[in-house]
C-alpha cells in the first residue's frame, strides 16, 4: 500500500506492507538511530515523534503514519546535540545503547515542560529503560543540564 | 507480532462494523496489546480517520472517543478536575509516555483486561460505553459481557457530583499492577472498584449504614474488610490470592482516607 510520510522534514511516498512496523520503515529509510531493544513495548529505545508526539515506533504500523510527520534523532541534530554532548561530558551513561531513545524522550519532555522537577523527570522518562546506568547518572545529567540552562539564561 | 494481509482505514463506523463481522478481520486500536499476539489477521481495520480521538465535554458528561489515547485522559484538565486526579493517577504508571501516546481508551475498555487500571478507575465513575450496534450500556454491565464483534465508539463519563481517589500496588513501577483500587463518594453512595484480583475490576457498593459513618481510620478499615469480603481473589506470578485480599483491605482503607482528605480540601477551597 502507498503511504505519504514526512520523514525528518522530507515528504516522501513509499509502498509498504500493511503490517510493516514504523521502526522498520524509518530504518529502511536510513534512520539507524532508531533501534529495537525489546519485543514487548517496554524499553523506549525505538522512540520517534509522530506528529511531534513521542511514540514507540516498534508498536505502531507504518500505515498509521500515512499523512503524518515522523521525526527521528537524525532530524533533530541541532536540538539534540546540546543535551547529548552535555550528558556525554557528564559521564551520565555507560554503554550508550539506550541513548537515542533517551535523548528523544528528554527532548519531548523539555518541549512539553521546559523546567521539570526531579519527580516530573522520573515520571516522564519511566518508559526509557537503561540496563547499565541505574538511572542515577542520567538523572544527575538532566538536572545539571537544566541547572546550566537556568544559569545561562540569567546572564 | 501478528501479520496482516490488508489494512483498511475505514470511512464510516458501518464500514468498520461490516468488516469486523468476519472473524479473521480485527479492529486495531493502539495495537499495543494486539502486537503481543502472533496470529494472522486478514484485514486490520483502522478507525483513526473517524475523528474518534477526541474528548468532548458538555455540562453533563465527558465523551471519550475510542481512539483517544491514555495520555489524552491523563493530561485532560477538566476530566482530572472532575475525578479529583484519579484518572491521571490510574494511568501514569502504564509503561511510559510513548506507550500512553499510542494505547487507546477503546482498546483498553473493549479488552476488559483483569489488570486494567483504566477499567478500574472508569468503573468507579458513572460511566457507560457507547457500542455501535447495541447502543449505550453501563460500563459495569459491559465489563461482565462476553466479547463480540460490536464496535466500542466512546466511553461516556457522567458528571454526577462525586469525589474520587485511586490507588495501585506494583512490584516495580511500570509493571502490571498487583492490585488496583478506585473509590468514589457520591451524594448517596460509596462505590469501590477493585481490579487485578487478578480478574477484571468489579464494583462494590458499600451499605448505607457503613458508608455514612463518620470517616476515620476505624471506619476506613471496616470498609476495607467489607470490600475484601465481597470479592474473590486469585494467584498468579505477581502475587497470591491471600496477599491480594490483604492488599484490598489496605488499599480500600487508604482510598477512603484519601476521599475524606479530598473532601476537606474541597471545603477549604470554598
Ligand atoms: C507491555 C504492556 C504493559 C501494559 N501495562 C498496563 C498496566 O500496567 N495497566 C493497564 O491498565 N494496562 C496496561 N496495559 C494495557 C494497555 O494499557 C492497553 O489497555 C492495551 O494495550 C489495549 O489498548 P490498545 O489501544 O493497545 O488496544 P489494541 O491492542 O489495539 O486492541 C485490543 C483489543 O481491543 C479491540 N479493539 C480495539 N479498539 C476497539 C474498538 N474501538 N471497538 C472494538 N474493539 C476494539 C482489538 O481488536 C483487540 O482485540 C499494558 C499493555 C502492554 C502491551
Ligand atoms: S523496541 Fe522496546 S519499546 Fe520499542
Ligand atoms: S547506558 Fe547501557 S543501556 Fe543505558
Amino acid at each position: 500500500m502507498l503511504i505519504t510520510v514526512t520523514l525528518n522534514g522530507k515528504k516522501q511516498q513509499s509502498d509498504v506492507e500493511p503490517d510493516m512496523l514504523l521502526i522498520d520503515f524509518v530504518r529502511a529509510h536510513g534512520c539507524l538511530s532508531v533501534k529495537r531493544g525489546c519485543e514487548t513495548s517496554n524499553c523506549g529505545l525505538c522512540t520517534v515523534f509522530l506528529d511531534d508526539k513521542p511514540v514507540l515506533s516498534c508498536s505502531v504500523l507504518a500505515a498509521r503514519a500515512d499523512g503524518k510527520s515522523v521525526t527521528t534523532l537524525e532530524g533533530l541534530q541541532e536540538e539534540a546535540s546540546e543535551f547529548a554532548e552535555f550528558v556525554a561530558d557528564q559521564g551520565a551513561e555507560q554503554c550508550g545503547f539506550c541513548n537515542p531513545g533517551f535523548v528523544m524522550n528528554v527532548i519531548a519532555m523539555l518541549r512539553e515542560n521546559p523546567d521539570p522537577s526531579e519527580e516530573e523527570i522520573k515520571e516522564y522518562l519511566a518508559g526509557n529503560l537503561c540496563r547499565c546506568s541505574g538511572y542515577e547518572g542520567q538523572l544527575r545529567g538532566i538536572l545539571n543540564f537544566l541547572d546550566m540552562r537556568r544559569r545561562r539564561d540569567q546572564i | 507480532m501478528f501479520s496482516a494481509a490488508n489494512y483498511i482505514k475505514v470511512k464510516s463506523l458501518e464500514e468498520a462494523w461490516q468488516l469486523n463481522q468476519k472473524r479473521s478481520n480485527k479492529i486495531i486500536g493502539g495495537m499495543l496489546w494486539m502486537k503481543m499476539g502472533k496470529g494472522r489477521i486478514q484485514t486490520a481495520i483502522d478507525l483513526s480517520g473517524l475523528e474518534l480521538d477526541r474528548i468532548e465535554e458538555t455540562d453533563e458528561y465527558f465523551k471519550i472517543g475510542c481512539m483517544a489515547t491514555l495520555r489524552m485522559i491523563e493530561t485532560h484538565p477538566e476530566l482530572n478536575r472532575y475525578t479529583s486526579g484519579a484518572v491521571r493517577e490510574a494511568v501514569k504508571n502504564i509503561v511510559g509516555v510513548q506507550f500512553r501516546n499510542l494505547a487507546t481508551v477503546g482498546g483498553s475498555i473493549f479488552g476488559r483486561y483483569g489488570f486494567s487500571d483504566v477499567l478500574t478507575v472508569l468503573m468507579a465513575a458513572d460511566s457507560s460505553v457507547e457500542l455501535y450496534k447495541r447502543g449505550i450500556i453501563p460500563l459495569r454491565e459491559f465489563a461482565e459481557m462476553k466479547y463480540d464483534n460490536d464496535i466500542l465508539v466512546s466511553v461516556i463519563v457522567r458528571k454526577t457530583p462525586a469525589r474520587f481517589s485511586y490507588m495501585s500496588v506494583r512490584n516495580s513501577k511500570t509493571d502490571f499492577p498487583v492490585l488496583t483500587c478506585a473509590a468514589a463518594r457520591y451524594e448517596n453512595e460509596l462505590i469501590l472498584s477493585v481490579g487485578a484480583r487478578p480478574s477484571r475490576a468489579k464494583a462494590v457498593s458499600v451499605p448505607e449504614e457503613l458508608a455514612n459513618k463518620m470517616m476515620n481510620e476505624d471506619t476506613a478499615a471496616e470498609i476495607g474488610r467489607y470490600a475484601a469480603s465481597q470479592l474473590s481473589f486469585g494467584s498468579n506470578l505477581r502475587a497470591s490470592g491471600a496477599y491480594r485480599r490483604h492488599l484490598t483491605e489496605v488499599l480500600v482503607k487508604r482510598a477512603c482516607m484519601k476521599l475524606a482528605e479530598n473532601g476537606e480540601e474541597e471545603k477549604s477551597c470554598l
